[in-house]
């Protein structure tokens, strides 16, 4: 999986910029802090993994990056767009363009087949030609003769290509996937990893993967480790250490 | 190894411990599923108590609903043998009460406002049992001394009369003395079409209407002696009362006849009670359905646990059972408290006063049904948790190649076996026997396929016709009538059952009133002088002319007997047509017929040639053209011979032809009409039609009709018309108001089955916005699948109500059939609504969660 170049992400615009992002949940009487002033950035063609153990926040983080909930406090910059002032069909129109998701549970649409599973995305944008390009997605993912079967008549692992596929579909400029290999075997979860590899490189999507896999997150170019909600080593920030000191 | 060395087993006896406590989360969604059943127990234990009520209250009262323990009625004054019969009755220990009763214009004195009444005059004697209830409270006794009427109050009214005044009743006058409150035996709806005035018979001679051609009934009332059993006595006596012409009819027939008409009508609202109680059934099966879907994942952790699939089976069962009886509960309650006012709306119609208790069988076998009806149609859904499989825990997605195939399925062959079983049983105890009960599960079934037929075609239909150039939200919308865990056969069936059991009531209310609707511009009149006496025909015709107002017609009426059908004696014809199962009454009735030269608006020639191009007939003989339901009656057509005993003179005639007439409508209809000839010279009296515009003129007119010729009464077509769409109207509403219980009860039903699969609706919703979609966009999609749904429910339940009502109309009620587009197109219109708002407002969840609450949920 390709690195980017440090010294130009710091200067141009980072795909995502996180700024003090803290959220609680009421729990009982009180609140709960489940992240607590996490701040980074991750550059555009970066390959970021978010580790750490259950209950550190990492899936919370992910949900907060994608918009597909709001911090009590903060913000995330998606390309330099503030996510906080826009409302939940304005998030979800940005998610729509810019963003592709990846999950553990695959969350397909069990009543629809796996090539329209593939087209949704396009569709929702109002792309009426989506056949062509989600069939050359699957064929690439290597589900050519499934396109017409439902999640239920497809296994895991084909189920997660098939997902892979749907992220990809509108060329996202930022991919997050939430344990994408948690549930599947070792070989089948390889070969995903390949995948999204390979989709990275022919694409220069960002991705921003979070996992319990230790070898997994060493493949990528950058970790971000997280415990009780706040980050307690970022590999990046290392990195561009060290590149500042070279300098 | 043995079952012990498996480890101890889950315990039966905290099962239902369990049960209780697994249910904490979902009571309230369970209950409201249950509730679907709750209408249905409300509408059987309202009517049914309510009947029974009624029916007791008929017992306690028949005496006094027949006015004696036996009457002897007839037509035409008694004759002398008659009177001498009636007086040694008397003298053998009998109290006898005597009641004459016929129409008569009523003038009040000083004003001369005028209206047609019902004139009662009645002996000392009367009532025989029971009170006439008056209002002041004493004023009753008084005219049994005094030259006084009591009267219904809404004489007074229309009048503009009060207590005190004095009213005249043909040539004789009456102070009314009170106005009426009860009177035993009669309806409230009785005053409606006229008011009723009682007066003395001591002073029927002076009034001098009981004239020749009047329309009276005398009525003698008996009270027996606690010796004589009035049935026994009645049949030792029916043949010396038939020579005599006089009917005889007993305190337990007048009895027997209402409970009779009590029961039919028990039985048809009873019928529609449990049609609703199975739509409810439906309900439920797809609310459990719903519910076991989401407790799929606790079943297999409580498999994993150990719970056999019986005691997951028992767990949710008790779950169900406890719910169930929970909802028949309510509706019992409910049912109870329609019960407790029902009187109060109904009372106008009804002849006794009903006492309200509670009915304890109406209620226990309402509660009984309703539980046993939940319970059947719970059970099919819960067969299904011994199919979940404790691998779930690991993996939610089912294997669909797991499950059984129906056919293969004993236990959930088993269930249905029994649904239909309690179907049938239900449906024959209802209609009180196999055959109507077979017919009615039959129907019940037929609509089922055929709803089910339909959500069929419609899902193959969406699939060829879907277009990919159709909008996305649209297509995505149509698509999901026919994706895996579509719920196109449960909406559909449920929704059009629901619609066609609406646009059924309504239709059949639509065309059963429809018979009695009036057309008072028909005859081009709108007011009706009866009793017009030969010498008084040219008279009217003056006072009319005066008025300034228009004479459309003078009809004479000639009164008559049949004497020979085809030159056979009616006696013997009458008993020949008897057995043939033909009505009795055109052979005994006294015909009122005219003779004319034309043919009217309300007739239509059958058969036969109108008189200017008959035949001509033969000597010594006329021509007449006859109503053809009577023609049927009397087996007679064309060309066939008639005798006619018209006031003692013989005629002879022939069938010229025979017409069809609709006597709906508000002018004279005759059911023989003469050539002119035939009956010219005959004994006879007028009915003039007039044409007066403005009501003061109308009262006017009758005010000068009846200061000259007060024999003479008169109809004020207007006021019929008014009254007769008043009754309708109250008959109407009634009706509708079972239509709305009915739509109401289809919500529930409707909430359950889009239920069902609300989980999938959900996750896909949440999965769209994750993927990009707007809340208008998901909402779009929502609407398109609920509008398709819908409209295919609503419009496949509307025609089929359509024929529903058509074939009960046609077979049963013997009724034509009338459409009522505008009305059957709203009720699938709003049925269309409200699909649309429970499947959006189900699907809420979707807009009010974050995308991120509900995927951390799955």
């Amino acid at each position: 999986m390709s690195d980017t170049g440090l010294s130009s992400s710091s200067r141009a615009t980072p795909m995502l910029a996180v700024r003090n992002l803290t959220k609680e949940y009421r729990s009982g009487g009180g609140a709960l802090a489940v992240l607590r002033n996490v701040s980074f950035d991750i550059a555009a063609g970066e390959t970021v993994a978010i580790v750490g153990p259950s209950g550190s926040g990492k899936t919370t983080l992910l949900g907060l990056l994608a918009g597909l909930d709001t911090p009590t406090s903060g913000n995330v910059l998606l390309e330099g767009l503030d996510l906080a002032p826009l409302d939940e069909d304005a998030r979800a129109r940005l998610r729509g363009d810019r963003v592709g998701f990846v999950f553990q549970s695959f969350q397909l649409v069990p009543t629809l087949t796996a090539l329209e599973n593939v087209q949704v995305p396009l569709e929702l944008r109002g792309i009426r030609d989506s056949d062509a390009r989600a069939k050359d997605l699957l064929e690439r993912v290597g589900l050519g003769p499934r396109t017409h079967h439902f999640p239920t008549q497809l296994s895991g692992g084909e189920q997660q290509r098939v997902a892979i596929a749907r992220a990809f579909v509108n060329r996202p400029r930022v991919l997050f996937a939430d344990e994408p290999t948690g549930n599947l075997d070792g070989a089948t979860g390889e070969k995903i990893v390949g995948l999204l590899e390979q989709l990275n490189r022919e694409d220069g999507t960002t991705i921003v993967l979070v996992t319990h896999d230790q070898q997994l997150a060493r493949r990528l170019g950058r970790s971000i480790r997280l415990a009780d909600g706040v980050v307690i080593e970022d590999t990046g920030a290392k990195q561009r250490e060290i590149a500042e000191a070279v300098a | 190894m043995n079952a012990a060395a498996l480890g101890p087993r889950f315990p039966w006896r905290r099962l239902p411990a369990l049960a209780w406590k697994e249910s904490r989360t979902a009571r309230r969604r369970l209950l409201l599923y249950m509730s679907s059943i709750s209408l249905g127990v409300a509408a059987l234990v309202a009517i049914d108590s309510f009947a029974d009520n009624l029916t007791k209250s008929v017992r306690e009262q028949s005496r006094s609903l027949l006015g004696g323990d036996a009457s002897l009625t007839s037509r035409a004054e008694p004759t002398a043998a008659a009177d001498s019969l009636v007086d040694s009755l008397g003298k053998s220990g009998m109290t006898i009460a005597k009641v004459v009763q016929f129409p008569s214009m009523a003038a009040i004195t000083g004003t001369g406002n005028t209206r047609l009444v019902q004139v009662r005059g009645v002996t000392n004697t009367y009532p025989l049992y029971g009170d006439v209830i008056t209002e002041p409270a004493a004023a009753f006794t008084r005219i049994r001394t005094e030259h006084a009427a009591i009267v219904d109050p809404g004489l007074l009214i229309s009048l503009n009369a009060q207590v005190g005044d004095s009213v005249s009743l043909g040539y004789s006058t009456f102070v009314i003395a009170g106005t009426l409150k009860q009177v035993p035996g009669d309806a409230g709806f009785v005053s409606i079409v006229g008011p009723r005035v009682f007066i003395s018979t001591q002073w029927l001679d002076e009034t001098r209407l009981l004239s020749f051609g009047s329309r009276a009934s005398y009525e003698t009332l008996l009270k027996m002696p606690p010796t004589i059993q009035a049935p026994d006595w009645a049949k030792k006596n029916k043949a010396a009362f038939d020579k005599l012409k006089l009917r005889v009819r007993t305190a337990a027939q007048s009895e027997a006849n209402v409970t009779e008409a009590i029961d039919t009508l028990g039985s048809f609202l009873g019928l529609v009670g449990l049609v609703a109680l199975l739509l409810g059934g439906i309900g439920v099966a797809s609310g459990v359905h719903a519910f076991i879907r989401r407790k799929q994942e606790t079943i297999a952790v409580l498999r994993c646990l150990g719970a056999t699939s019986g005691q997951v089976l028992l767990v949710y069962g008790l779950q169900a059972a406890l719910m169930g009886l929970a909802g028949a509960a309510a509706g019992a309650a409910l049912g109870v408290a329609i019960q407790l006012a029902l009187p109060g709306v109904v009372k106008e119609m009804l002849p006794v006063d009903v006492t309200v208790s509670l009915s304890p069988t109406a209620i226990l076998s309402g509660l009984g049904v309703g539980i046993w009806v939940a319970l059947a149609f719970a059970l099919r859904p819960l067969v299904g948790v011994r199919n979940i499989s404790p691998l779930q825990v690991l993996r939610t997605e089912v294997d669909a190649s797991a499950r059984l195939p129906w056919y293969k399925d004993w236990r959930g062959l088993l269930v249905t076996l029994g649904i239909v079983a309690s179907v049938l049983a239900l449906a024959i105890t209802r209609a009180d026997g196999i055959k109507p009960g077979l017919a009615i599960s039959g129907a019940i079934a037929l609509v089922l396929l055929l709803l089910l037929g339909s959500a069929s075609l419609l899902m193959w239909l969406a699939r060829r016709l879907l277009r990919a150039g159709w909008p996305y939200v649209m297509r995505q919308g149509v698509a999901n009538l026919y994706r895996p865990a579509n719920q196109t056969r449960s909406v559909v069936l449920s929704l059009g059952f629901g619609a066609f059991l609406v646009s059924t009531l309504y239709l059949l209310q639509t065309s059963l009133l429809a018979r009695f609707s009036v057309d008072a511009a028909a005859s081009g009149g709108n007011v009706l002088f009866y009793d017009v006496q030969d010498d008084q025909g040219a008279g009217m015709d003056t006072i009319i002319a005066n008025a300034g107002q228009k004479l459309i017609q003078r009809v004479p009426i000639v009164t008559m007997r049949l004497s020979e059908v085809k030159g056979v004696p009616v006696k013997t014809a009458q008993a020949a047509a008897e057995k043939l199962k033909k009505a009795p009454w055109p052979y005994t009735r006294e015909y009122r017929s005219t003779y004319r030269d034309t043919l009217v608006k309300s007739e239509t020639m059958m058969s036969g040639k109108w008189f200017d191009k008959a035949p001509a007939a033969p000597a010594g003989m006329s021509r007449v053209s006859i109503d053809e339901s009577i023609a049927e009656d009397l087996l007679i057509k064309v060309g066939d011979m008639l005798t006619w005993n018209v006031q003692g003179a013989m005629v002879k005639t022939v069938v010229a032809s025979t017409r069809k007439v609709n006597f709906a409508r508000f002018e004279p209809n005759f059911f023989v009409v003469f050539e002119t000839e035939a009956l010219k010279e005959a004994p006879k009296q007028f009915a003039v039609i007039a044409n007066v515009t403005g009501d003061s003129a109308v009262a006017a007119l009758q005010r000068d009709v009846v200061r000259k010729y007060p024999n003479v009464s008169s109809l004020d077509i207007t006021l019929i018309t008014r009254t007769i769409t008043n009754i309708l109207d109250k008959v109407s509403s009634a009706i509708r108001f079972m239509a709305l219980f009915a739509l109401i009860m289809g919500v529930p039903v409707l909430i359950s089955a889009v239920a069902a699969t609300r989980r999938e609706r959900l996750r896909e919703g949440v999965l769209l916005k994750v993927l990009g979609a707007t809340r208008a966009q998901i909402g779009r999609i929502m609407v398109s699948e609920y509008a398709v749904l819908g409209l295919l429910g609503a419009f496949a339940g509307m025609l089929l109500g359509i024929a529903g009502a058509w074939s009960l109309a046609h077979f049963q009620f013997k009724a034509p059939f009338v459409m009522a587009w505008g009305p059957t197109l709203a009720i699938a219109g709003l049925l269309l609504g409200i699909t649309i708002l429970v499947g959006v407002l189900t699907g809420r969840e979707v807009f009010r969660e974050t995308p991120m609450a509900a995927l951390r949920e799955s």
